[in-house]
């Protein structure tokens, strides 16, 4: 009856979660019922399950995790200095809850809605309730479905019809746990109405050592002719877990520019989703992981073609050291009817050390006849011909590794248009790269 | 403000009178009626399905739309008798909603291979290699396009925002009398928006008409139309200056569609 | 002498002073094949014992085999007792006086194609009196290699004079029992092309003209083999682009290729054996094995292929890239019209370490016709750092036509580097109405649209081959847009 107790460790205080949330409107009530149900009924997954075959979460299942919602543990805005981002409203969120007092907002357009999914839904009840988990589905992702369960607080987005928002909005999301291992449950909403235009970060933070884990889910909705670029930053502690669920849903002539960048956590799950609803839409994923010691970063990517004249791009690559594990899945599905979808998908991964490993499974499902979709993968190690070119010219052997790499990274950092979130993932290059200082001057 | 003379024979470039138009025996276009005269920028708005794109289609000379009554006279010449080839070489340009890639033949051949056509009906030389290239460049300075673009294959490979500048780009190259832009601001962000109706306002003149088609009332910020036009239901149920548009973006559709009997079933989801 | 046939069989005996080709008697084994039948095939070719032995030993491992199925092709099952496994070489007494009692279509497609007017008789069957023009070119040519210590002869003549060679290469890339067809060729093949390179030696020319020629009669079994020694270059160049009259339905050809280190086969393909006619009546059915082998570091083997003829085209020219840093690669433009059907695609199989291999392929249905891509790379266990990239782009024209697409991937080692893209689209309405619409005609678009999607493949061809074969296309293609 392991499977059994493993579902209580999480759900245990879920009376005490319920009574905290009593007072909100019925929708949301009926929704944390139904991921609650869902959750129970599909318990954690197993590497049986095809979706799980190279993700084991069984340290999530079998470990013991508290809800510790808003638990500062001596925060600072001063500590929190390297995860904030230059000129963004900043709403900071410590387990799962808004801090008020850490947060930094900035004047928006009117109409523009920034704040915590808490307050949306005390004051906007019917918005969040015509959207939220309207999107991401819980059925087959237990992970959704036990977010779900728990929605309390998270980021909230709405942005008005023909609004353009200069400022980009920071989400920052702060694990901390003490002794006890925490857990948090971010709930995600982003809103642009049609002909609209935003920027939104979501940032996953952490300090070293800490052991929590954060499921989130992020529903992204772009509006008729919207321009939503959404970048998701997990830097987590290394200890920590994370398993997200993305989903967006966009209409028609919409434009999402969707980044995921991953280099924390000990265990880490992205399941990014895109529906194409409508005709005319353009969806753009990309990604960089970097991992090393025993890091696990998975990526399950599911772009959905509904509607004709849609293109999906899709660019992830990753660099894995030591002997880090990274999972990269990706499916395009082209439905009946969706003429003239050109999807593109590339998975490109550098391997650092012998040790480290990949599995990359591209896999198109085609229902209709006059598509493009192409798809690549790739996992190879540094070319040494292109070492012994840089060598020849000068350039140490390890510098040149660090060159190399940097130029395999900067494929993705070249399509970011947010220059402070650009620059900043340089200047976290520079750091990391063992010849960084010489790859800084070189580029 | 210079007076609009709508429907005045003197100026008339295009002369559509109840066009009626047929798509797999469902009628998408219930009596079109509308002039445009030289000089002109004619804006049509309307929902999701109102036949807009439909119209612009049977305009360049579509094969699967049957038309079903009504006539087109542009400069002089019955419209729907052209194939969409000699329509072209007489002036008429649609910009492609969604342009279409062609695969292994480059934007610079095929722009030539379409302007010499163009020339040869007019009775004029193929251009020289060097011209071509002087003209491309002077036109490509107009999109803000990258020259790489000309090399590459048609469309293929180009974003969302790259394909419709380049769409202004051609239009830019064979110089039309009357260009029919379908939906080009679609999918835009307000930057390239700018570029693309930056384009169209230079190529503006009195020899030159435009219709543009747009769901989106922002558009008609940047390009500003001497008329509004706005189409529910397969039918132009008003004709207004540019303050038309504003009204609309103020009240939606539906203060319009309700005067539609039967329209609003035509509006999608 | 006053046939076709004549005159080439001169030419050849004239050219290489064997003399066997004249041999052979006017007379055709009855239909049927038996141990028997295979006996009076080797005898009358003169061979020594170890080859009838080698046929014979196809021949009772193709009687325990069956004809494959799992082609996406349709057809009326061939009885094998029916065909006549050796026929001399037709009189032309029985074709064509002059070109006035041609088919006029098939006139018009050779003027259309650029075809000399001289070789539009040899192409028709007509009886020709004159020696052709090409003897002289023969001539020189095979003074030029001898030279250089090419061998470029019939496999015929291979098996008399090189049987040394043609012992040790026959079958190692394409084994007797590799497949039905493999075997029955194995059996029965009539004749074909030999090829040897010898080390370090760079071939002065495309192996084609000369071949244009000898082509006519290897019949329906063909059988060629190309050796290329270390450091050694070729080019070879089969088929033609004009339709080939030709009474055999079944063509069931081998090809192998070896190539040895650091050298480098180029075999490049125009098929248009008949098609059948516009209801799908008559057509050749072409079930062909071909296959490389890169045995030697750095070698490269290269396919390329122009796939307009044929009923049914089965056919999947593969490499095995044995030698470390071996690269294969497959070029194909395949073209389905009316009621054809193909189902051709290509096999890589990485064995040896840093091999590439590169598959693009193009398939266009017109018509009613099927066309099918079938491809396989498989990365072996010890295979590192192995690259593969596949494009597979089908275009569709019209309704009634077919596109399917098999891409087999077996990564047994984690260093491979796979991309693979897929594309299908339709012509005919879009494209069409862009170009109209900026002023193009609808002929020059098809053209425009048809040789860009195949312009991947072109590319490989020799320029003048390109040239032909994008004509080839314009002319299979007629009349199915617009």
């Amino acid at each position: 009856m392991q499977a059994v107790a493993e579902r209580v460790s999480l759900l245990a205080d879920y009376d005490d979660f319920a009574a905290t949330v009593a007072d909100q409107p019925s929708p949301i009530a009926d929704l944390r019922r139904e991921g609650r149900e869902r959750f129970a009924a599909l318990g954690f997954p197993t590497t049986r399950q095809e979706a799980w075959r190279k993700t084991n979460v069984r340290r999530i299942a079998q470990g013991s995790f508290r809800r510790a919602p808003g638990e500062l543990h001596g925060l600072s805005r001063a500590r929190l200095e390297p995860f904030f981002l230059p000129d963004c409203a900043e709403l900071v969120f410590v387990n799962g809850r808004l801090a008020p007092e850490l947060s930094q907002p900035r004047q928006l357009p009117p109409g523009v809605i920034a704040t915590s999914l808490a307050e949306a839904i005390a004051e906007h009840p019917d918005l969040v309730a015509e959207h939220l988990g309207r999107y991401a589905p819980i059925d087959q992702h237990p992970f959704a479905a036990l977010n779900t369960a728990f929605i309390a607080d998270g980021a909230f987005v709405y942005v008005p019809r023909g609004t353009v928002v200069e400022t980009p909005i920071h989400f920052l999301f702060v694990g901390t746990a003490g002794e006890e291992a925490t857990v948090s449950y971010p709930r995600n909403l982003l809103l642009a109405a049609e002909s609209s235009q935003v920027t939104v970060i979501e940032s996953y933070a952490g300090f070293g050592g800490d052991r929590y884990f954060t499921c989130p889910v992020t529903e992204i909705v772009c509006g008729a002719n919207a321009v939503v670029d959404h970048y998701k930053m997990q830097e987590e502690s290394i200890d920590a877990f994370h398993v997200a669920m993305q989903q967006s849903h966009q209409r028609r002539s919409s434009n999402l520019f969707s980044h995921s960048i991953s280099h924390g956590g000990a265990l880490v799950r992205n399941d990014i989703r895109a529906m194409l609803a409508e005709e005319g839409i353009d969806c753009t994923l990309n990604g960089l992981y970097l991992a090393r010691g025993t890091q696990h970063v998975d990526h399950h990517m599911w772009v959905d073609h509904k509607a004709p004249h849609c293109n999906s791009y899709e660019l992830y690559k990753g660099v894995l050291e030591g002997s880090s594990r990274a999972v990269f899945n990706g499916t395009i599905y082209v439905h009946p009817g969706a003429q003239k979808t050109d999807a593109k998908q590339s998975n490109r991964n550098l391997l650092l050390s012998r040790d480290a490993l990949v599995s990359s499974n591209p896999q198109l499902e085609i229902f209709a006849d006059d598509v493009r979709c192409t798809h690549g993968s790739t996992t190879g190690h540094l070319e040494e011909e292109a070492i012994f070119y840089l060598r020849t010219r000068g350039i140490g052997e390890e510098a040149a590794k660090s060159l190399l790499t940097f130029a395999f990274a900067a494929e993705v950092l070249q399509e970011i248009r947010l220059e402070s979130i650009k620059k900043g993932l340089e200047e976290f290059l520079f750091t990391r790269l063992p010849k960084g200082d010489v790859v800084r001057q070189a580029v | 403000m210079r007076p609009i003379e709508i429907g005045s024979k003197l100026y008339a470039m295009l002369s559509i009178k109840n066009l009626k138009v047929e798509v797999e025996g469902k009628e998408i276009l219930q009596g079109i009626d509308l002039e445009v005269g030289r000089g002109e920028v004619h804006a049509i708005m309307g929902p999701n399905g109102s036949g807009k794109s439909t119209l612009a289609q049977v305009l360049a000379g579509r094969e699967e739309y049957e038309v079903t009554g009504g006539s087109v006279i542009y400069e002089g010449h019955d419209l729907l008798e052209l194939p969409p080839e000699e329509r072209a070489r007489e002036g008429l340009f649609l910009a492609f909603q969604y342009p279409v890639e062609i695969p292994g033949v480059s934007n610079t051949y095929f722009l030539k291979a379409a302007l010499n056509a163009i020339r040869k009906h007019r009775g004029e030389k193929e251009i020289d290699a060097v011209d071509f290239l002087k003209l491309v460049r002077e036109k490509m300075k107009l999109v803000k396009m990258d020259e790489s673009l000309l090399n590459r294959p048609v469309n293929d490979g180009f974003s969302g925002g790259e394909k419709k500048r380049n769409e202004i780009f051609h239009m830019a190259v064979l110089d039309p009398k009357l260009a029919v832009l379908d939906e080009t601001d679609s999918g835009l962000d307000i930057d390239a928006l700018r570029i693309v109706a930056d384009g169209v306002n230079a190529m503006r003149s009195p020899e030159r008409a435009f219709i543009v088609i747009t769901h989106y009332q922002r558009l008609l910020t940047y390009i500003v139309p001497d008329v509004v036009h706005v189409m529910v239901g397969g039918r132009i149920v008003r004709s207004g200056g540019k303050e038309l548009a504003l009204e609309l973006e103020e009240k939606g559709y539906a203060w319009l569609e309700q005067t539609v009997t039967g329209a609003a079933a035509a509006v999608g989801a | 002498m006053t046939t076709s046939t004549e005159t080439i069989e001169r030419l050849a005996s004239q050219e290489y002073k064997f003399g066997f080709v004249t041999e052979v008697e006017q007379e055709t084994i009855p239909p049927g094949l038996s141990e028997d039948v295979i006996r009076l095939i080797s005898a009358k070719k003169n061979e020594p014992e170890w080859m009838l032995d080698w046929r014979l030993e196809a021949y009772r491992g193709w009687l325990k085999m069956s004809e494959p199925t799992w082609a996406n092709i349709h057809y009326e099952p061939i009885d094998y007792q029916a065909i006549t496994y050796y026929a001399a070489p037709k009189s032309a007494a029985d074709g064509p006086k002059s070109l006035d009692e041609v088919d006029p279509e098939l006139l018009r497609t050779y003027e259309k194609l650029g075809i000399p007017l001289r070789e539009q008789e040899m192409l028709a069957g007509v009886a020709v009196d004159a020696v052709f023009d090409s003897v002289s070119v023969a001539t020189t040519f095979k003074a030029k290699l001898a030279e250089l210590g090419i061998i470029f002869c019939s496999m015929s003549e291979a098996i008399q004079n090189h049987p040394e060679l043609v012992r040790k290469y026959l079958g190692m890339v394409v084994p007797r029992r590799d497949n039905f067809f493999a075997a029955l060729n194995s059996a029965v093949f009539s004749d074909g092309s030999f090829v040897y390179v010898p080390k370090g030696v760079r071939c002065p020319m495309e192996l084609s003209t000369y071949f244009r020629i000898n082509a006519m009669n290897t019949g329906q079994f063909e059988r060629t083999l190309i050796v290329a020694d270390e450091g050694s270059y070729v080019i070879y160049l089969e088929g033609c682009t004009a339709p080939m009259r030709d009474e055999h339905q079944l063509h069931a050809a081998v090809v192998e290729l070896v190539a040895h280190d650091d050298a480098q086969i180029k075999y490049s393909t125009v098929q248009n054996w008949y098609p059948g006619d516009k209801d799908g009546k008559g057509g050749i059915y072409n079930f062909v094995t071909k296959r490389g082998l890169c045995a030697g570091r750095r070698s490269k083997i290269s396919w390329t292929q122009v796939e307009t003829g044929s009923a049914i085209t089965w056919k999947y020219p593969s490499c095995i890239l044995r030698g470390d840093g071996s690269v294969g690669e497959f070029y194909s433009v395949a073209l389905t019209n009316n009621y054809q059907q193909a189902d051709t695609g290509t096999k890589m199989i990485h064995v040896g370490k840093n091999t590439t291999s590169t598959i693009v392929s193009k398939g266009i249905s017109a018509g009613r016709g099927q066309n099918t891509y079938r491809g396989q790379v498989k990365i072996m266990k010890n295979a590192d750092n192995a690259r593969n990239f596949s494009q597979c782009d089908s275009m569709l024209i019209g309704d009634q036509c077919g596109a399917h697409t098999f891409p087999y991937i077996d990564v047994q080692n984690p260093t491979a580097r796979m991309e693979h893209e897929a594309s299908t689209s339709k012509i005919g309405e879009d494209q069409i109405f862009y170009c109209n619409s900026r002023g193009i005609d609808t002929e020059d678009a098809v053209s425009m649209i048809v040789n860009g999607f195949c312009k991947e493949v072109f590319r490989e061809l020799p320029m003048e081959f390109a040239v032909e074969a994008q004509k080839l296309l314009e002319v299979s293609l007629e009349g199915s847009v617009g």
